[in-house]
């Protein structure tokens, strides 16, 4: 932890920065879901990558998610 | 605590000290600043005390519950998602072009009314509103309003509640197509640019689906940097005679776009267009807003409009009717915004890992959109006045010709030049601002003066154009969701009529639905481009009303919910705004239908109208749309009517609900789930969350 106190704290701070923004956009979203399967349901076949995204675009938009 | 203690009493006394300020001081121009620190100190107090005294207290808020996002977690939709995260999600999705425009139109009473209760209304309202319905619905396994009304009041309720959500959707969406039409209207500019985000979001659409699966960030990117790029060649395309003439359009053609675009979108798959432009114009959004707050404080422009004007009384040129109760119907989603219940239902509460986020989630984001309402506020109100009504007024009001709108906006006691909006006109690039109605073109117009002070003002006209295409974009955003949602709640409609029109693949019912959606909001856009007055005069407050009729909805349900809980001592926190929402919803609707002004009451305007088409003595562009604009007059006056008994349906069950319930008979049997606890921390999945964002190793 010794050279987070430093000059490295900037770099610390980006990269929380840059987690926080590929978790609040969904780009993690795909690596999200391949832990949570691998934990809950291993055996399983996985969604690929587009199948995941596809679904979840299809999920997202079937509900109210944008206000006036 | 101490420490805490001290903040708390700080706070008080500045926003205090800021506020009364505010309200009391009147004699010079007040700078913006007063305002933000206002509204800032206001909505930390209301959320360090009234919003964690609710939470505690009448949502009784348990850590150790689990939450539906751990229960049914199937790292989709339902996930366990950092409280910051989810905040982003839950701000993205309140936050739209309504907190704009509302403020806007209503600064004709003077920035004060506006103000007061954009700060008040949110913190006491639209905040606690926004909190209960996510808490209510995290209880519930994450169920929408709608079912949260069916289980907890009756049929009669959750019925009430589907019908207002579509028709605020059909209203919804008419005007704030209005709002871009009037954007766009003989602007080479910003037409060009707006049809540019067209072709960028199919391009991205294409790249997130197929070139770079799911690569989000890749794809936002390129996007933003080719609609920046576009917001360039529009003024390009201005400066080309021949090309000019392509994109000059006048505003019914545009409304035909408008039209076949919301067409289009609800029927195409949402990965081609609705889902691109929606990461587009989130990004653009949370960008424009930063930017925007920056710029205030940076440069914390003097305020020019009058505390209050004299439009108090009910005369004013951009709507009619008296500051109570048409402030708080023109306000509407800067303050309390039925829509939020929506959202606050339904999608949030899937993500929230622990109750104990419900307060940062649900109060926290509310109070951050009312702080956008006070920008769009503050942008309307450092214009001067004559400009400023000089852009919002219609020229069925102030008079078509140049000459003859400075004068009667100069009468009014708000000077203004022909050569002063000649200027500025040509500094932003456009040919007129007379009469651009809708609120947008002078929100740009604000928020290019304080862009062009705080960062150059050499580029006036793209900061201006940047702001159209930012208001345009998301509210095009909305056309498109609100038509795809509105398309599903009438298959679901249509369904119960004959089972194959309830399939929501099946395509010749996407195709009709989505058609009888796009007709309804299309109809009244159609007649808001053609009325002379400019359309938002009547549009908006049918909007407001609808909106504020919703939030009336959600407030009864969680009313009463918390009476059936047994906490009927904190009734008040819900029934106090709902009260207020029936009062001025009422008082609003009455005036709409029943007023013999003609400027104010639907069917006194309609019957003027017609006596004066009968008399013959319309000028002849106007007797020929008169036909159609007393038709809807009345319609519009028949709506209202509906929307009040929707409104007064659902109070009074929710009152009979309550009253059977104090008095010990049986009542619908509450929907929460049962306790279970959380095991979050124990899996170690809570300290993984906070990894995953602060990234702590």
């Amino acid at each position: 932890m010794g050279w987070a106190a430093g000059g490295w704290g900037v770099v610390r701070w980006a990269r929380a920065a840059w987690r926080y923004l590929r978790a609040v956009s969904g780009d993690d979203a795909y690596e999200r879901y391949l832990a949570h399967h691998a934990a809950h349901h291993a055996l399983e076949p996985t969604l690929s990558r587009k199948d995941f995204f596809t679904e979840s675009q299809r999920q997202k938009w079937t509900g109210v998610s944008r206000c006036c | 605590m101490l420490v805490k203690r001290i903040w708390g009493v700080l706070l008080a006394v500045v926003g205090g000290f800021a506020l009364g300020g505010i309200a009391l001081y009147r004699q010079e121009p007040i700078n913006s600043l007063w305002i933000v620190v206002a509204a800032v100190c206001i909505y930390m107090l209301g959320y360090r005390f009234y919003a964690a005294w609710i939470a505690a207290k009448v949502l009784v808020v348990d850590p150790t519950r689990a939450t539906p996002a751990e229960r049914l977690n199937n790292g989709r939709d339902f996930v366990p998602t950092h409280k910051w995260v989810a905040f982003g999600h839950h701000f993205a999705a309140i936050a739209g072009p309504g907190p704009l425009v509302g403020p806007t139109l209503a600064a004709q009473f003077g920035y004060l009314p506006g103000t007061l209760w954009i700060i008040i209304g949110s913190v006491l309202g639209g905040c606690v509103q926004d909190m209960t319905m996510l808490m209510l619905s995290i209880r519930r396994d994450g169920r929408s309003l709608g079912q949260m009304a069916r289980d907890e009041l009756g049929p009669i309720g959750g019925f009430a509640a589907l019908i207002g959500t579509l028709m605020i959707m059909i209203i919804l969406i008419a005007v704030l197509g209005l709002v871009v039409v009037n954007a766009m209207k003989h602007s080479p500019w910003a037409t060009s640019t707006v049809f540019a985000t067209i072709p960028v979001a199919i391009l991205v659409g294409f790249y997130m689906r197929s070139w770079r699966p799911g690569r989000v960030l890749e794809a936002t990117v390129l996007g933003v940097s080719l609609i920046f790029l576009s917001v360039f060649g529009g003024g390009w395309v201005d400066h080309q005679p021949w090309l000019r003439t392509v994109f000059d359009y006048p505003g019914l053609s545009l409304a035909g776009f408008v039209i076949g675009y919301g067409w289009l979108a609800a029927i195409l798959p949402v990965w081609l267009l609705l889902a691109p432009r929606d990461y587009l114009s989130t990004f653009l959004k949370l960008g424009t807003v930063f930017l925007l707050a920056i710029a205030i404080l940076l440069m914390h422009p003097q305020i020019k409009m009058p505390a209050i004007t004299q439009f108090v009384d009910g005369t004013g040129p951009l709507f009619s009717g008296k500051v109570f109760p048409f402030v708080f119907i023109t306000i509407a989603c800067g303050a309390i915004s039925g829509f939020h219940a929506l959202v606050s239902s339904g999608t949030t509460p899937k993500l929230i890992a622990n109750e104990r986020d419900v307060r940062l989630i649900g109060y926290g984001s509310m109070a951050l959109e009312s702080l956008v309402a006070i920008m769009a506020m503050i942008a309307a109100t450092l214009l001067d006045p004559g400009v400023y009504f000089a852009i919002n007024v219609g020229a069925g009001v102030a008079g078509a010709a140049p000459e003859l709108a400075v004068h009667t906006i100069s009468g009014w006691g708000f000077p203004v030049t022909t050569e002063q909006m000649a200027k500025l006109a040509h500094d932003m690039g456009e040919s007129t601002l007379f009469a651009r109605t809708g609120g947008a073109p002078s929100l740009a117009v604000g928020m290019a003066s304080i862009f062009g002070s705080a960062f150059g003002r050499g580029l006036l006209g793209v900061w201006y154009h940047f702001a159209i295409m930012f208001e345009a974009v998301f509210i095009l955003t909305t056309v498109d969701a609100g038509t795809r949602v509105g398309r599903f709640m009438l298959q679901d409609f249509l369904g119960h009529l004959w089972k194959p029109l309830g399939r929501t693949s099946w395509y010749p019912s996407v195709v009709l639905a989505s058609t009888l959606v796009v007709a309804g909001w299309g109809y009244f856009l159609y007649i808001g481009v053609i009325d002379p007055n400019g359309g938002i005069n009547i549009l908006w407050p049918l909007f407001g009303i609808s909106n504020q009729m919703l939030a009336a909805i959600a407030l009864s349900v969680a009313t009463g919910i918390i009476i059936k809980s047994g906490k009927a001592r904190y009734a008040l926190v819900t029934a106090l705004p709902l009260a207020w929402l029936a009062l001025v919803t009422t008082v609003a609707a009455w005036q709409k239908v029943m007023s013999p002004n003609p400027k104010l009451g639907f069917f006194s305007g309609a019957a003027d109208m017609a006596a004066k088409l009968a008399a013959g003595v319309l000028p002849p562009e106007r007797a020929a749309v008169a036909a159609r604009l007393i038709f809807n007059q009345r319609l519009d006056g028949w709506l209202t009517v509906l929307f009040t008994a929707i409104l007064w349906f659902v109070i009074l069950d929710m009152c009979r609900v309550c009253v059977r319930r104090l008095s010990k008979q049986t009542v619908a049997k509450s929907s929460e789930a049962p306790y279970q606890p959380t095991r979050l921390e124990d899996l170690g999945v809570a300290a993984g969350l906070r990894d995953a964002v602060q990234g702590s190793h």
